[in-house]
């Protein structure tokens, strides 16, 4: 999986706290404007890995290259390539977002018309350069979240580092930060996207490495992660009566691969749709088995994980 | 260059953009410097000193008892009044009177006779509170100097003198034990006394009694001949010491709170060093402790008179090592500590532990010998003397540098230790 011309990658990484092995041996990489996705329950080591990368924390053994080379200290200035959007909002609630910015552009060495600019256009990505003056704690935690995202964007870095970015928005406000970030997907920017919702990785990533227990466990397209399921579709079928129904009589049919009740709902996994649908409607008539809706569904990056894992996502965290 | 300036930049702003907190940070050190600088003197002649409460029992009720009680009422120190001997019990225990004098029948005719001859001396009882030892000191000292003068006044010029000297005479004429030359002058000496008395009734002179034969002349040493001393100067750089102390150690608590947060994250992600990372937080924490001072003194040189009567270079030195060396302090606080909970019960104590030992509440001079001495190395006992030197006392700069050197030293200590023992990472 390792690639030499990666713009970033991280090799066998591993840390841990006293006796609790946080990341076992974690090995990524993202190219430039590819968005990949840390996926994992709570507790995973998603956030030490990330944690890793950006430089603050030290693997107890690994490395890191940002476009091949290492972070050799505090002050390297490979550092700049890298932005980092962490899980807690790291801003000055009693500054204003015009103040935030220009101190975190200082930061980078970015001063006079050159922060300006930076400035002006990451608040206009995030849709907040009308409340510039504003002091941020008169911001609503979708907005701080936006600009805890535009903080991360002042000195043009090629890596975005985003730990859960969007824990604790609402819809909208969280529907806005996938567009920021798709638009700074449009720009070539290099996105590694943690999240412990399997929707944000569908919709955002190119690629999703599954982490569980500090290892990775899965790196592959959405499709690829697909092909790992033993099923490619799901029928899902609202019977009139399930009172005294027996779903295991239907893995006797050639397409059925997994049947069972859920919540009054029989759910029936094939491998093809086109040919298995029809023998499992007919069978369900002929049996006296009458339903009222039909409809099929692909599985999702939960069953994905409840398959590689023998554990629910949500049951994980 | 760049990123320093905006670091120390976004402190300042952070302290001067919560205005309730600046203002808190600003009005406490001040009240309590104007209550301590009024309760030690404030401006010399302002403040009336409170009295001591002594009540007497006067069992005897002679001449020689009542003007004994008069000469008490006539201090400045004393609030007399008198009492029975359960009621004046009852309120020194209580609180109420620091001290209660017993005035014992025939105290006078004892006094009196003990006064020339050897004959048994009468007791006074003092019932007095433990816990005002010191005031109970001053109460004998006075008692003892109104004794001698009720009873010798009487001797030289009452009524109840000339009785006892005749009384006196007789004894000494008639005591065998007495050596025959010693029994003759004393006699003598007893007889012009007598003789005086006899005068002094007759012409209706005023006689004042013994008194002690020598009067005090007070001078304080300040600045000048004419600068008197102003209480308020020590008592504005105690608490200004006191309080900035505490901005110090809140700076640590800060870099403790903020090393859990995502901002922490953010400054370490960027190409920062260690130093600067550091360095500026200790220079925004000193520009700080530098504006409190300035601000308590010019409040206290307007409202109060207190002047820098020393260097003025001096005074700035001293502030400036002072808020160096606290900066360095709130640093090492954020380096020591664990837990934020326990990290400011800890820095509370040495914070306290340190005003206190430093004379930042009462002047060092109060202290025991071996406790001044051993406040030397205490940071902040140069801090004060620093200050105390440049102000009140009027030293030159010279008096300036052994504080500033050593405050310097301190914060090169304190912050060598908050730079060796910073815990960088963020674990967890």
């Amino acid at each position: 999986m390792l690639n030499s011309s990666a713009m970033l990658e991280a090799k066998l990484l591993k840390k841990s706290y006293g006796k609790l092995v946080a990341v076992d041996g974690v090995s990524l990489h993202a190219d430039a404007g590819e968005t990949i996705g840390l996926l994992g329950p709570n507790g995973a080591g998603k956030t030490t890995t990330v944690s890793m990368i950006a430089g603050l924390v030290a693997p107890d053994s690994g490395e890191v290259l940002i476009e091949g080379k290492k972070v050799l200290s505090d002050t390297d200035p490979v550092k700049g390539r890298i932005g980092l959007v962490p899980q807690d909002m790291a801003l000055f609630d009693k500054l204003s977002a015009y103040d935030n910015m220009t101190f975190f552009a200082a930061l980078y060495s970015i001063s006079g018309a050159k922060a300006k600019q930076a400035i002006r256009e990451a608040l206009e990505l995030v849709g907040l350069a009308e409340r510039a003056g504003d002091k941020v704690e008169t911001f609503s935690g979708g907005m701080k979240r936006r600009l805890n995202l535009a903080a991360a964007l002042l000195h043009d870095p090629q890596i975005l580092l985003l730990d859960e970015p969007t824990v604790g928005v609402d819809p909208q406000s969280r529907n806005a930060i996938f567009e920021n970030l798709e638009a700074l997907k449009k720009r070539g920017k290099t996105l590694v996207y943690t999240t412990h919702y399997m929707e944000e990785a569908e919709r955002l990533c190119d690629r999703i490495v599954i982490i569980d227990h500090g290892k990775v466990i899965a790196d592959d397209t959405l499709q690829g992660l697909h092909r790992l399921l033993p099923v490619n579709n799901v029928i899902s079928i609202e019977l009139d009566k399930v009172d005294g129904f027996r779903p295991e009589q239907l893995l006797g049919l050639s397409e059925v691969k997994s049947a069972e009740v859920q919540n009054g709902t029989l759910r029936v996994g094939v491998h093809d749709l086109s040919r298995g649908a029809p023998g499992v409607l007919r069978w369900l008539v002929e049996n006296n088995h009458p339903y009222h809706h039909v409809a099929s569904e692909q599985p999702d990056l939960e069953t994905v994980f409840l398959t590689l894992t023998g554990r629910s996502l949500r049951d994980a965290r | 260059m760049i990123p320093f300036l905006a670091l120390v930049r976004k402190d300042l702003k952070l302290f001067f953009s919560d205005r309730k907190a600046m203002m808190i940070g600003l009005v406490v050190p001040i009240v309590c410097g104007s209550f301590f600088g009024y309760l030690f003197g404030g401006r010399r002649g302002e403040t009336e000193t409170s009295k001591v409460p002594v009540l007497v029992i006067d069992q005897d009720s002679s001449d020689i008892s009542r003007g004994l009680i008069r000469q008490l009422a006539d201090d400045k120190n004393l609030d007399v009044k008198p009492s029975d001997i359960e009621a004046a019990r009852l309120a020194v225990r209580k609180g109420k009177a620091t001290a209660a004098i017993v005035i014992p029948k025939d105290f006078g005719t004892n006094a009196g006779h003990a006064l020339f001859t050897a004959s048994a001396k009468p007791e006074l009882t003092l019932l007095y509170d433990p816990s005002h030892a010191v005031e109970l000191g001053m109460v004998k000292g006075i008692l003892s100097g109104a004794v001698m003068q009720a009873v010798s006044k009487e001797m030289f010029n009452g009524k109840m003198g000339r009785e006892m000297l005749n009384g006196s005479i007789g004894q000494v004429e008639n005591n065998p034990d007495i050596p025959a030359a010693d029994r003759k002058a004393l006699s003598d000496m007893l007889a012009g006394v007598k003789e005086w008395n006899t005068q002094q009734q007759e012409s209706g002179g005023p006689s004042g009694g013994l008194t002690l034969p020598f009067h005090t002349h007070d001078e304080a040493i300040t600045s000048g001949e004419n600068d008197e001393y102003n209480g308020y100067a020590h008592s504005f750089g105690g608490m200004g010491v006191q309080f900035i102390l505490f901005m110090g150690l809140d700076v640590g608590i800060a870099l403790l709170m903020l090393r859990q947060s995502g901002l922490w994250q953010r400054l370490r992600a960027a190409p920062l060093s260690r130093t600067m990372l550091l360095g500026s937080r200790a220079v925004s924490a000193a520009l700080i402790a530098g504006f409190i001072l300035f601000v308590l003194f010019t409040f206290a040189r307007v409202v109060f008179g207190v002047h820098i009567r020393g260097s003025m270079a001096g005074f700035v030195g001293v502030c400036a090592a002072f808020s160096l060396m606290t900066a360095a302090f709130g640093l090492m606080v954020a380096a020591l500590g664990e837990t934020i909970e326990a990290t400011r019960g800890y820095a509370v104590m040495a914070t306290l532990i340190m005003v206190m030992l430093g004379g930042a509440w009462v002047p060092t001079f109060v202290f025991p010998a071996w406790l001044q001495k051993l406040t030397v190395v205490v940071p902040t006992r140069w801090a004060m003397d620093g200050i105390d030197g440049m102000t009140w006392r009027g030293l030159d700069i010279s008096a300036a540098v052994a504080p500033m050197a050593i405050m310097l030293a301190f914060t090169l200590l304190f912050g060598a230790i908050a730079v060796m023992r910073f815990r960088w990472r963020t674990e967890g």
